[in-house]
């Protein structure tokens, strides 16, 4: 009898596998050093979760390894959408560990810090030829976005079809400029937030469930 | 006239004395090549002090090797990385994944790469690269 009522759960578990939901998608945040993708993986996780996903800090390559927060649920219009972040580190194409100096830091430190921020570029590169079904850009939209790593990166991931949102970052900032960002790349939806003020939150999760849902 | 070979300042690195190198590769050169070939052939260069001007570009997943394969050889005090540079491309999207399909998508851009502490971009728009080059 034991073995029979085992045998049953156990058909009725993979039963329930086969027909539950698929499994989340993967939604790296990516975007070049201090555009607020900590922040905003955080607000995030917060909002559904309760927890954070990483410290956040205004020096450059706070983030240097990606780190993922698994089944998020964010629930829009009646519709659960059930995805899992990644935080990259920024991706530039050089890292001078003299910068960190500027940052009151020793120059151990700031070496350490520097090979730290290498492997951790390399490493969000692999993520999006690999590893994600999904991307949310995020810029600071205070900044140029006319930039190469921006140029180069939206080309990679459009070369690899995956769904794409920007986020026009920092509109809490006097100097926030989303036009310029919506301009730069008129070919995708951009989305602006302050994800520091959990500003304009509510259209950023439903543009997430609209796109990766 | 007199012959000048790469190295000809006398101090390991490229270019003449006072001078920078500057290899300007063309699309049938690197035509035959893999993408790590295509790779190599430019980090071998800029590490060496040349600025690297490409015919017709890289693919999108070869600039996406270039950076990851650059941001190993990164090393403090030795080399910071790499500057690069192309024109915007403000087509790019209307090819859309049926010009991808098709193989229009590849990268015919000219591109420039030259190692980050020696070249600086003074602007950029859609047809017009305008870049600071100094010997360090």
């Amino acid at each position: 009898m034991g073995l029979f009522t085992d045998l049953r759960d156990s058909i009725s578990r993979a039963v329930d596998r086969m027909f539950s939901d698929a499994e989340p998608k993967r939604i790296g945040i990516y975007g070049p050093p201090n555009a607020g993708k900590t922040t905003l993986a955080n607000r995030i996780a917060r909002d559904w979760t309760g927890d954070a996903v990483g410290p956040e800090s205004h020096i450059p390559h706070e983030t240097r390894r990606a780190r993922r927060k698994e089944n998020v649920e964010i629930e829009r219009n009646g519709k659960t959408v059930r995805i899992d972040i990644v935080d990259t580190p920024g991706v530039t194409t050089k890292v001078d560990y003299k910068e960190f100096l500027d940052h009151d830091m020793e120059k151990e430190d700031a070496v350490r810090r520097s090979r730290e921020a290498t492997e951790g570029v390399a490493e969000a590169m692999h993520w999006l030829r690999e590893d994600v079904d999904g991307v949310i850009y995020v810029l600071d939209s205070t900044e140029d976005p006319f930039t190469q790593v921006n140029t180069m990166l939206i080309g990679i991931i459009e070369s690899q079809d995956l769904p794409v949102l920007i986020f026009a970052n920092k509109t809490d900032l006097d100097d926030s400029n989303v036009q310029r960002v919506a301009n730069a790349f008129p070919q995708h939806e951009t989305v602006p937030l302050s994800a520091l003020e959990g500003n304009n939150m509510d259209e950023v999760y439903g543009k997430i469930a609209e796109y990766f849902g | 006239m007199p012959e000048v070979t790469p190295g000809d300042g006398g101090d390991g690195r490229g270019g003449t004395g006072n001078g920078v190198q500057i290899d300007l590769i063309s699309g049938a050169r690197m035509e035959g090549l893999t993408g790590m070939e295509k790779i190599r052939l430019i980090l071998d260069g800029v590490r060496e002090g040349n600025i690297v001007v490409l015919e017709e570009g890289l693919s999108p997943d070869e600039e996406s090797k270039l950076i990851e394969v650059t941001m190993t050889e990164i090393s403090p005090d030795e080399f910071n990385g790499i500057e690069i540079e192309t024109y915007p491309q403000s087509g790019s999207s209307n090819q859309g994944f049926i010009g991808r399909l098709i193989g229009k998508e590849s990268a015919k851009k000219l591109t420039v790469i030259g190692p980050a502490n020696q070249i600086e971009t003074l602007h950029k728009d859609e047809n017009l690269i305008s870049a600071l080059v100094s010997r360090k």
